[in-house]
């Protein structure tokens, strides 16, 4: 069972101890009781993937057990029960995000799919020759190459805004850069190396006075704040389950009702469609229109089973926590002699990239696994940001709810065993 | 030996720091460029032919110590072969670094590369060791190709 705030014991209420507590909460995270090399393992690549609560892996083991049907398709029982609750799902997203409707949540593979359907109905619709969509220089590759896909095929162009060398957009140069031809803004919520949370917020005023539709990347940060979709008022939101304690494979993209209505549909097949006839097909309404064939069920429903543990913990809880942690790894990291951390921005998720004196990642990641620890080493699918820091790849610790100051402890040590095998 | 001193032998981090023959080749006679998408890895590789004869070898690029090592060791060991020999020394090598050489098996042939035999227990890290011999491979070839190694 997952702990709630209300579970917290008395006098756990300082300000180092967090709102709930770690270790039942690791309990409920059957891989993290894993020995790695022999080593408890030290799971700090949650930017690549989460580690699933045992709620989650039993919601789709539950599915295939006792639910499993086709949606939307029959009239018997268990696919009447299928439907319900894939479709629940869709409400519970709908209020995760604080979407005004249910149908404007989408089910797609991931935040990938999600984008590349926005690029490719919304974008080859609505984005001529000479027009202009603009990016930002910290963009996963999943959020340039959809958009340079697009503007190939349109002769239009992809401008992409400045970032310092805090990790922050360069917010004078990005206004700058909003003009009468730009047609889309595309900006991650969070980076996915440098861990910048971008004032998106204020990305999207500003757009919006040119009447510039905004699409958040939000793949790394809807598991870790708050998203209200209505409140910041972006016009797209794309986040992948798996990166949220979901299963791989399914993931939301979030629309305003009027823009998806007019957006021509995605893939053909079953369930899109409302009636078909060799001279003339009749799409259905949104979502489905852009839901075509047997959606990930199971993925789904797994989803919905993610986002009710989350919210039985709270996400400002787990987001203030991270925060905690994301303090003492960086104080932790910034004492180690010749480390140099990429990605200092004022406001940040816990996501810490670096770089160790002259070692490649690549070897310090090798040194790092013997020791049970988990790192991402490479370019984290984001190879011009790594141009923009003059280095070819990084190491890089993303950081959990279930991890731990210990686990960091564990990381420094590593670190310095790294530099003892390799210096 | 843990298996991470085999795999981060002296020879290699020396090879690594202090690259041999690391510099571009103005007269090669064959050069190609080979690339690790998964960690980044850039190697170009030059070579100087005289005959059937692999006269000179040199190589410029970023990479993880394994890689750097491999094609410093690679530019040594190869000078003076003939693209016979080089062909035949990098199945040897290839073997050695997957695993199928057994370990009492080492030909003296190997020479030097046998300080990459630790590889084998880091199936990932092969990509990092044969990356600069299959840009070889490709220069030889005459390819114009990036060769990668996905």
């Amino acid at each position: 069972m997952a702990s709630t705030p209300e579970a917290v014991k008395p006098g756990a209420g300082t300000l180092s101890r967090p709102a709930f507590d770690v270790e039942q909460v690791r309990g409920d995270f059957p891989i993290l009781q894993e020995q790695v090399h022999g080593k408890p393992l030290v799971y700090l690549d949650n930017a690549a993937t989460t580690q699933k609560p045992r709620a989650v892996i039993e919601a789709e083991q539950h599915f295939y057990l006792a639910q499993c049907s086709n949606v939307h398709r029959g009239v018997h029982y268990l696919s009447e029960e299928a439907t319900r609750a894939y479709e629940d799902v869709r409400v519970k997203v709908q209020r995760f995000l604080n979407a005004r409707e249910a149908r404007e949540i989408i089910f797609v593979r991931g935040t990938t799919e999600a984008i590349n359907l926005v690029a490719s109905t919304y974008g080859r619709k609505n984005i001529q020759a000479g027009d202009e969509i603009l990016i930002t220089a910290m963009e996963h590759h999943s959020n340039i190459v959809p958009w340079q896909i697009l503007c190939d095929e349109k002769g239009a162009v992809l401008r992409v805004a400045p970032i310092d060398d805090t990790g922050e957009i360069v917010r004078e140069e990005f206004e700058r850069l909003l003009n009468p031809r730009t047609r889309l803004v595309a900006v991650a919520h969070v980076s996915n190396v440098l861990g910048t949370i971008n004032s998106v917020a204020q990305i999207i005023q500003s757009a919006h006075r040119w009447n510039i539709p905004v699409l958040l990347d939000g793949a790394q940060a809807a598991a870790h704040l708050k998203v209200d979709v209505r409140a910041l008022d972006c016009d797209f939101y794309a986040f992948s389950g798996h990166k949220l304690y979901g299963p791989t494979g399914i993931g939301v993209l979030y629309g305003k009702a009027a823009v998806l209505a007019a957006m021509p549909p995605y893939q053909g097949g079953g369930d899109m469609i409302s009636s078909v006839s060799f001279e003339k097909t009749v799409y259905n309404v949104i979502p489905y229109k852009f839901e075509a064939g047997t959606p990930n069920i199971a993925g789904t429903i797994g989803l919905g089973a993610a986002i009710d543990y989350l919210n039985g913990l709270g996400i400002d809880n787990l987001g203030a926590y991270e925060q905690e942690l994301l303090a003492y790894a960086t104080e932790a990291l910034s004492r180690l002699p010749g480390l140099r951390l990429i990605g200092t921005a004022k406001e940040k998720a816990a996501v810490l990239s670096f770089v160790l004196d002259s070692l490649h990642p690549h070897d310090v990641g090798t040194v790092l696994d013997q020791e049970g620890i988990a790192v991402r080493t490479g370019h984290h699918c984001a190879q011009p940001l790594m141009d923009r820091f003059g280095v070819p790849a990084t190491t890089r610790a993303s950081l959990a709810f279930y991890n731990t100051r210990e686990e960091i402890d564990s990381l420094v040590k590593g670190i310095q065993k790294v530099k003892e095998i390799l210096g | 030996m843990s298996d991470l001193r085999a795999l981060y032998q002296e020879v290699i981090l020396d090879h690594s720091k202090h690259p041999h023959n690391f510099r571009a080749m103005r007269d090669a006679s064959r050069s190609a460029q080979g690339y690790n998408p998964l960690c980044g890895d850039k190697v170009m590789l030059y070579v100087k032919l005289e005959g059937d004869r692999l006269a000179d070898l040199s190589f410029q690029g970023t990479g993880c110590a394994i890689s750097t090592a491999s094609a410093s060791i690679l530019t040594q060991v190869l000078k003076g072969k003939t693209r016979e020999e080089a062909e035949a020394l990098f199945e040897t090598f290839h073997d050695l670094v997957t695993g199928k050489t057994e370990r009492d098996e080492k030909g003296p042939e190997l020479g030097k590369l046998a300080v990459f035999s630790g590889v084998s227990e880091f199936p990932v890290r092969v990509k990092c060791a044969t990356l600069a011999w299959h840009t070889l491979r490709s220069a030889l070839a005459g390819s114009e190709e990036v060769v990668t190694t996905e």
